[in-house]
Order: C-alpha cells, then structure tokens, then sequence
C-alpha cells in the first residue's frame, strides 16, 4: 500500500469499521518501505517488532470515535529520542544510544496511540541541507535517485514522499523541514517557536530548534500538529498558548480578502527561472480566489545566513560539548587519559560538517570575537525579527519560495559548504524570528520536473491562517494528486 | 618600603533546597553515588534545564540579607569548560546580570569598624565530584546541579584579619536567613582568595595570586598571612610576583605553585538560551522581605531593648543562628530572660567547648532549659540545685521530673519548715536572746542550723521569712 | 577584529573545542572556514547602534519550577549507558596534568 493515495480520516474510518487493522496498516508500512527503502535509504532503524507489538495491542483494545491517530504508522527523524529504540541523530557519537526516555512529542503520540515504524536518516546532529552529512548512509529523493531530499529531515521527507507513510516527524533550526518538503513535494510545517516542546529533541540551536511534520496533505498536518503541541512543564521556552483545533474548520476555509505579502527578496533573480514561474503562478491563483498581494521589502534578509550561521553555531558549539565519551554514546578506543577521551572521541566521532560548525561556533564565542561575531549576529537577528513584525502590522501572511532551486544532484554542494549555506537563505529569517511556516506543493519545474514548494508565513502562533490558506490552495490544485514515482516519472 | 594588602574573597555558599537548582533530583547528601541523579544530570541528548523557584528566592534574600541591590531583569549564561564533573561540559550561571549587586557586610577588627563591599552575587549550579585513585577518576553527579550563590567582594579588604572577620560576616549573616548550613568543614562554604600588594599611596594594584577552595577560616588566615609576606619578601628583593593560583599545604603552612594551564581559560560565555529572562517583581521582593528571618543586629537592638540585656551578652547570643533561636524559644516559653541568656553563655557553652560539640547536636532542648531555668525562679530548686538538674537536661531529662527523682526540690512549704524552725529555737535560747540584744549574726547561725538540719533543701528565702516572724513573736 | 582565521587560530579553537585536526585537515578547513567567516564580516555593514541583542524568540518570562524533590529511580539504566562504571561511579582515564577539581 502506498500511504501517499490516502490521510488519517480515510484510514480511522476503515480503522473504528473494522475493515482494516492497525497490524495490517503496520505490515503494510513496512511492507512499502521494503519495496522503496533499498533504493531510498529513508530509515536508519526500523522498529519492526515493537511496531508490530504496539499495533496488536491498540487491535485488542479496539479504536474509539474520537482516538484519531490510534494505529496510524508514521515515521521518527532520528534526533527525537526513542525510549529503548536506537537514536543516533545520524551521528557515530551516537551510534550505539539507547535513549531512556521519551521525547515529549512521542509520549504526546504515544498516548495517542501512533504506530513507530522506525526513525529517519538525517544530516548529523540536523547540519546540513542534503541529508548527505550522515554518518551512516545518504538518502535518494524518491522523484529523481540521483537528486538529495533535501536536509536535514531528509529522510522523513523521503519515506512520506516514497508512500512508506503519510507523515513524519521533522525538526526544523534553519529549514530543515521544509526545504525538504519542498524538495520532496510535500506538507512541512514549522510551528511557532515555542508551540512545542523540545524535551527530548536532540539540540542542535537551542533558541532556533523547532519539532514538527512532514505529511502528504495539509490536513493530516494540521491534526498531527495539534496532538504535539502545547505548554510542556519540561521546556521553559515551550509557550504559555491554547492550542486550536486547526483542522476542524479547514473545510470552511477562505482566503478572500486574505492579505498576502511578498518579499521581493523572496521572489528575486536569486530564485531559478523554473522556481520563480511556479512560485509566480502560485501567487496568481492566490489573486485568483480573493487574495491581495503585494510586494514588499524584507531588507535584512541578506543577512540572514551569516548572523544564522554565527548564532546556531555557536549554540551548537555548546550543546554539542556534552558527546565527551563518559556517560553515554561512542568512546574512541584506547584512550590513555581523560583529553584523549575528550579529544579522540570527539575526533573520531563527529562528521566533518559538524565539526567545521563546532569550529565556527567556538570561534565565534571566543575571546575577543564574541562583540564582533556572536553579539554582532545576536543584534541583526533583533532587525530581520523586526523586519517581519513591520510587515505583520498590514498583512496577514508572508509567502514566497521555499527554496531558490528545486533538489539538487547528490554530491553537488556537499564539497562546498560556503554554497550550502547559502541554500537556506529564505528558510533561515523565520527561525530567526521564531514564527511559523509551511512549505507547500505548488507545482513542479518545467526544467526537471522536480517539485517546487511554495513558503507560507504566518504570524506568531497564527498556525491557522497558514493551514487555511495552504488548504485552500490544496483543495483547488492538482500538484498534490502527483506522487512520486519510483524508478522514474511518469 | 610599606606596603598596603588587598584582598578579594570569592564565597561559594551551597542552598538548603529540596531540589537541584536546574533538575528535580533531590539535594541531599551522604547516599550512594550517583542516586540523586536523573537524565538532565547526566546531560542525556535532548533534556533541558528547568529553573527552581526556590534558589531565585533564596538569591534574593541573601542579596537582602547583604544589603544589595536585587537586579530587576536578568538571565543566565552559559560558562563552557571541558570536565567530567561538569556533564553539560557547560556550567549554567550569571556572568551578565548577577542577581544581586553593590552590598556590603559590616565588620569589627581591632576595635575598629569597617564596610567590606560586595560586588555582585550569583546563582549558578555546582558540579559533580570527582576522586582520583592513579590511572582512573571516578564520577559521582549526586552534587551536580546543587543551587550555590557565589558572592563576590569589592577590593576593600585591607588584611588577612580582614578576610576572616568578612567571612564570619558573611557566615553570620547567611546562616541567620536559614538559606544554608554555611560549614566549611561540610563544603557548603567554599573560599577561593586572591591577594596583592603594592606599595602605600600608589593607585596601581599589584599582581594577584589566587588560592582556591581552602576549607577553614585558619586557613584562610594562614594562607593570606603567608602569601602577604612571600609577595614583600619576593618585591623587596627586587622579584616580580607571577600571576598564578597557589595552593595552600596545611601540613607546611605554605602556599606552592600549581602547575598553570597552557594559556589562560576562555569560558565562551554566552546567554542560556533555554531558561526564558527573569523580570523579578517588586512585590516578589517584599514577599521575601516580610518571610526573612530577623538578622543579627536586628536580635541584639531586641535583646537590649526589650529583654534589657547587655550589649555584651546580645553579641554572644547572636553568633550562631541556633543559639540565638535556642534562646528566643526558651525565653517564649517563659523562662526568664536574663537566666536564660546566662545558662546558655556560661554552662551550656563550656559543655559544647569540653565535647566539641555544636547546640544541635546535644539532646537539651528550649522547653528543658526553659523549664529549669522556671524552677529556679519559683524557688522549687536553688542555683546550687541547678547545677545538678543542668546534668540531666543536658543529656535530655524533662528538668522538674529529673529534680523531683534525684531529690533535688527545695523545702518551702511553711507547715514543714515550721516545726523544723521551732525545734531549732527550742534549742538555741542562748541564739534568741543575742538577737533580741541586737546581735544580726544570731539570725545566720541559726539559718545555718535549719539549712543543716534539711540537708540544704530548705528554701533560704521561705526560712528567712518564717525565722524572723518566729523570733519577733519570741 | 582579525578577519581571517590562520591556521593557528584554527589549532586554538580546535583545543577549546576539544577537537584535532592532523596536517591534512588542517589545509582542508583551515581556508573553508576563512570562506564563511568572510562571509561573515557581512554583518560589519549592518548599523545596530542601539539595537538590543535577540538571544532568543521566546516572550515566556520567569518561568520557574516550584522547589520539590523527585529522585529519578533511572540510576541503574543510567550507569547501563556509561561506556565505563565502578561501584556505581563513572570511570574514566585520569587527568594527567595538577588541575583544580571542578569550579
């Protein structure tokens, strides 16, 4: 079965009717990801057994009316830590981690009653664009096997797009959910920052870092979403915000009179051509169903990859002290005293982009240089933060490209960093400013045919004006009816 | 050449909360390694740190308690250093806002009284213990997290008598707001010090030398003492002092070199970005203003005033908190104020001195003490008497069933010292008419005979009474 | 400001991060990194007089835990996970040079 063809309430209906199992639906996952994943490389782990396990209890203790997500399977980025299951967040540090507790979002779709059917491959410790910085093996974009998936929750976006499920969890610190949903065609929404908790998600920056889904459809989004949000006493940055039932109302929705604003910086010459007629054409139909839009200056968003690159590596510098081969993770082999320990194992260890981020954080945290780097950074976030806000004040949401390009080729940019960080510049100012996001399916490259993904940005905790704008524009297109096809388009 | 000493004190001073400052895991000591631990102690991937209220609380009353200024909007920073006893390999703290800042202490030396400044204080997390046995450290995280407040003085500290007088301050004043222990055998009062000198009337300070984590207040005094003449001795004789961290030898009574780092320490501060700013309230610091204890000046002006003790006897009782409190509930319970504060200062202080032993440790009690020193004062037993009972409560005996089973109560009663009275006079005619002929001393030898004849139970005052009315009546 | 990194403030960073890097890796990040922090100065174009640092998005405020002790009972999975443990303590190879036990 390929998740892609159907959502959470085709499949709970079969489900509360008894017409299908949560055990057939957990076979069936795993069967697809049997047929795709030798080709695609989506998971690192599978969690066959415990999946099964889990899907013939929620069998026995039958699926209520209202249990929404009881015995659908979905998919874990391997950054969110897994009691008992192997978490390596696609690191070598990590390569033998048996977490001992639940991340909040698994104990939230735990209790929910959601089917793990293993956790994704990624960029290490969430660094990279491509998914091609993991320790352990790169993942193919399922449209095209020769182009990347995008990073870093390029395996999640891998497995939805190849129909192994329907949704999977990603984290986001400068676009890393939705680039590749972009890259992938597929829902990635990035909530507020705040809006759920980052207990148990691996760090990577702490004050940009944000959990949430990759999905086929903008509703399915929507639900997922709800049932992992909200105030977590684990996290004092989680925010204090009643959490909507997005999707009760997607169906009512509108966008007449809706006022889009959009970046010139956006929808510049810095976009390719193929990217810039889909994200053109998107704003089109937007005007088409009752939208205004219009142009404006987001001025500090060149800035955007430096102070990013400064702050979060920074952060990361720090958060990333703590894999010292003494109370968990890999140890290099005979160390001979404790700065071998230190030294060899974080050598030995880490992948070659987490450390070159290390480099540029400790360095820019150090004496002398943390006026000119790291405050510097600090105080133009303030301003691209400031930027939106003004925009905020006259327009209801911010859309334009997700991503210059469409997916590029494995191997492409992975040589030269510099050229990989300057691929999240349009993803990068919203984590910046903490708001939401969406990268959505907008239609497809007239160059390679890949998808392109149109940004939706929303106010702070706004999620529903995104979701309902997304929706709309789903429910009246036909991009989203496309899947990928493996071994070729048709 | 004269030199003038300055000295700074950095005090680590460990809170008495139920949980660790950033983690829910209980603080407490003396159990098996590693017990109080859980995920955030052990920086597991993915945990956060949570901030207890309790140590924010508790900073601010110590900043009150030191007459600082309590910062309004602060946050935490991260202190980044490699170690096995600091798991996040970043230690949580204030390096830009303090919680506190510009206090002072005030203290006594030679007669002469003087503000010591404080700097600033912070709130930070301790960290885990390490032991070292040859090739291997060995790790317990019970202590990481414990809440500390580290207090930080201004360089107005002129000698190493000084330094100590600060510290007793500072004990003092920290001990009465109940925030914690402040025993230094126990760690929960930690010293690092640095000195410099340089010569009288020059604005230049000298170069410091520092001295971390040295465990008595004689050691503190020692090692000042040593390193202020090894710096005159070293200048004098044309040396330059090196910058450096000196470790105390208490077995030699000298400071030695420790071998330096390569290059000075760069801690990467930066701002925690996973505890939201603090925005303390006013009405948060008067909140904690109105639960602080009474601090010591403010017991002593009580004591004078109200129970009109003298300067002398308030200064004694408002050394330690537990004995300024151990009085003040003996003196609730109705005991005589002023026989209570003499017990306390006299008996019951040598007995601490002979055992070596602090007031908690001993099983007598307010109500004990309280209860005696009533005794006395209702004359059931005498001062002599009370000497006696003093043994038992101090070893835990309720003071009026301990008198009565050891015989130690006082005849007053009239109708038994009456018969006594009158045997004693029907065989002292020569005593009565001494008296009558205006001889006072008959009266004390015939005191002398009832005493006698009661084995000393008799009350003096009642016997004075009966006996004059007897001989009147003669 | 020093607006290029050279290879002994590579090797200094490398020691602060605890982190080594052998004659080959050196010439291989050495110039990459001098690639992005150029990128970096960038940011020197940017008027902040004035402008109050943004450490985070978060407009929580004075969120705070109330004062009570939960022992965590995971004591044992804990020592499980350590690569190396005695007696219920974590071992580890010594320190070799005098320093200072902790802070």
């Amino acid at each position: 079965m390929n998740f892609s063809e159907t959502n959470i309430s085709d499949l709970h209906n079969q489900l509360v009717k008894g017409e299908v199992s949560a055990t057939d639906l957990t076979k069936e996952s795993f069967k697809r990801i049997k047929e795709t994943d030798d080709d695609v490389k989506a998971f690192l782990t599978l969690n066959e057994d415990a999946a099964l396990k889990r899907a013939g209890e929620i069998d026995k203790a039958g699926i209520a009316d209202d249990q929404l997500l009881a015995g659908i399977p979905l998919a874990v980025k391997d950054n969110i830590v897994t009691k008992g299951l192997r978490t390596t967040a696609a690191s070598k540090i990590l390569g033998n981690f048996k977490p001992i507790y639940d991340a909040t979002v698994i104990e939230k779709m735990n209790a929910a009653g959601f089917i793990n059917v293993g956790k994704t491959n990624m960029d290490e410790f969430a660094m990279g664009s491509s998914t091609e910085n993991s320790a352990f093996q790169k993942t193919k974009n399922p449209w095209d096997l020769t182009r990347v998936p995008g990073g870093s929750s390029g395996g999640s976006a891998a497995a939805v797009a190849a129909g192994d499920v329907l949704a999977a969890f990603g984290t986001d610190t400068g676009g890393s959910i939705r680039q590749p949903a972009s890259f992938n065609g597929i829902v990635g929404m990035k909530p507020t920052y705040g809006r759920v908790s980052r207990w148990g998600i691996i760090a990577f920056g702490s004050s940009f870092d944000q959990v949430g889904w990759l999905s086929k459809n903008v509703k399915d989004n929507a639900i997922l979403m709800q049932a992992i949000s909200g105030l977590d006493a684990h996290d004092m940055t989680s925010a204090d915000v009643d959490v909507p039932n997005w999707a009760a109302h997607l169906d009512e929705a509108s966008v007449k009179g809706l006022k889009i604003a959009v970046p010139e910086e956006y929808t510049s010459d810095a976009l390719d051509d193929d990217v810039r007629e889909v994200i053109t054409a998107a704003l089109k139909h937007f005007e088409s169903l009752g939208a205004t839009v219009e142009t404006v200056s987001l001025p500090h968003t060149k800035y955007g990859v430096s102070a990013y690159y400064i702050l979060a590596s920074s952060e990361a510098s720090s958060n990333l002290q703590r894999y010292d081969g003494i109370r968990y993770g890999f140890r290099a082999d005979d160390v001979k005293n404790l700065e071998d320990v230190y030294v060899r194992t974080r050598t030995e260890g880490f992948g070659e982009e987490v450390k070159r981020r290390i480099m540029l954080g400790t360095f820019s945290l150090s004496a002398g240089f943390y006026d000119a780097y790291f405050n510097k950074a600090a105080k133009v976030r303030r301003l691209i933060a400031d930027d939106f806000n003004k925009v905020f004040k006259d327009y209801d949401l911010i859309l334009g490209a997700t991503d210059a390009s469409t997916a590029f080729k494995l191997g492409d940019k992975v040589t030269d960093p510099t050229k990989m960080y300057l691929n999240d510049a349009l993803t990068i100012p919203v984590n910046m400013a903490g708001l939401p996001a969406m990268s959505l399916p907008a239609g497809f490259s007239k160059k390679d045919g890949m998808p392109v993904g149109l940004q939706i940005i929303g106010k702070p905790f706004d999620e529903q004006t995104i979701y309902d704008a997304a929706y709309v524009f789903e429910q009246t297109t036909d991009f989203h009816k496309k899947n990928a096809q493996l071994g070729g388009q048709d | 050449m004269n030199f003038q000493t300055t000295i700074g004190l950095e005090v680590h001073v460990e809170l008495k909360t139920n949980s660790k400052i950033y983690s829910p895991s209980p603080v407490q000591y003396g159990v098996e390694p590693n017990l109080n631990t859980n995920v955030i102690d052990w920086a597991y991937p993915g945990t956060l740190p949570t901030l207890n209220k309790g140590v924010v609380r508790d900073g601010i009353m110590a900043g009150l308690a030191l007459h600082a200024n309590i910062t309004k909007h602060m946050h935490f920073d991260r202190k980044n250093y490699f170690y096995p006893d600091n798991p996040k390999a970043y230690q949580i703290t204030q390096s830009e806002t303090p919680i506190a800042t510009d206090g002072w202490v005030e203290i006594e030396v030679n007669g002469k009284k003087k503000k010591i400044g404080i700097a600033e204080m912070h709130i930070e997390e301790d960290a885990g213990k390490n032991t070292h046995t040859g090739e291997y450290s060995y790790v317990d995280l019970n202590r990481q997290g414990t809440p500390l407040i580290e207090i930080v003085s201004k360089p107005d500290i002129a000698s190493p008598d000084e330094a100590v007088a600060y510290l007793e301050a500072l004990r003092q004043r920290i001990q009465f707001t109940g925030i914690s222990d402040v025993k230094m055998e126990e760690g929960s009062m930690r010293v690092d010090t640095n000195i410099s000198i340089r010569p009288f009337g020059s604005d230049q300070f000298g170069t410091k030398t520092e001295m971390k984590n040295i465990n008595s207040f004689n050691y503190v005094k020692n090692a000042l003492e040593f390193e202020e003449k090894r710096h005159q001795k070293v200048i004098l004789s044309g040396g330059t002092i090196a910058q450096e961290t000196r470790r105390y030898d208490e077995a030699t009574k000298e400071t030695v070199a420790m071998r330096s780092k390569e290059g000075s320490e760069d801690y990467r501060y930066f701002p925690e970005p996973d505890i939201p700013p603090l925005d303390v309230s006013d009405a948060w610091i008067e909140e904690i203003k109105q639960e602080m204890p009474e601090m010591p000046g403010e017991r002593r002006a009580r004591y004078t005033k109200e129970l009109g003790l003298s300067d002398y006897d308030a200064m004694v009782l408002t050394q330690t908190k537990e004995m300024s409190d151990f009085f003040d509930e003996a003196v609730k319970d109705g005991a005589d104020a002023k026989r209570v504060a003499n017990y306390l200062m006299n008996d019951v202080n040598s007995y601490l001195n002979d055992e070596h032993l602090d007031l908690p440790d001993t099983k007598l009690t307010p109500a004990h003490l309280a209860g005696m020193v009533k005794l006395i004062t209702d004359g059931t037993i005498s001062s002599k008497m009370a000497k006696k009972v003093f043994k038992g409560i101090i070893a835990g005996e309720e003071p009026a069933a301990y008198a009565k089973a050891h015989g130690l109560v006082q005849l007053s009663d009239p109708k038994e010292l009456q018969p006594i009275i009158d045997d004693i006079l029907a065989n002292n005619q020569q005593s009565i008419e001494d008296f009558k002929n205006g001889k006072d001393r008959a009266v004390g030898y015939l005191v002398g005979q009832i005493m006698k004849q009661t084995r000393g139970k008799a009350n003096p005052q009642v016997v004075n009474q009966l006996l004059m009315k007897s001989l009147q009546a003669q | 400001m020093a607006e290029k990194i050279d290879r002994q403030e590579v090797k200094h960073v490398a020691d602060l991060a605890k982190l080594s890097f052998d004659d080959a890796a050196l010439d291989k990040i050495t110039p990459q990194l001098e690639e992005i922090i150029a990128l970096f100065t960038d940011l020197q174009k940017v008027d902040t007089d004035g402008v109050e640092p943004m450490y985070t998005p978060t407009t929580e405020q004075n969120v705070m835990r109330e004062d009570h002790g939960v022992r965590s009972g995971q004591r044992d999975e804990l020592l499980a996970n350590a690569p190396e443990t005695y007696d219920g303590l974590i071992k580890v190879p010594a320190i070799i040079d005098e320093s200072e036990d902790g802070e």
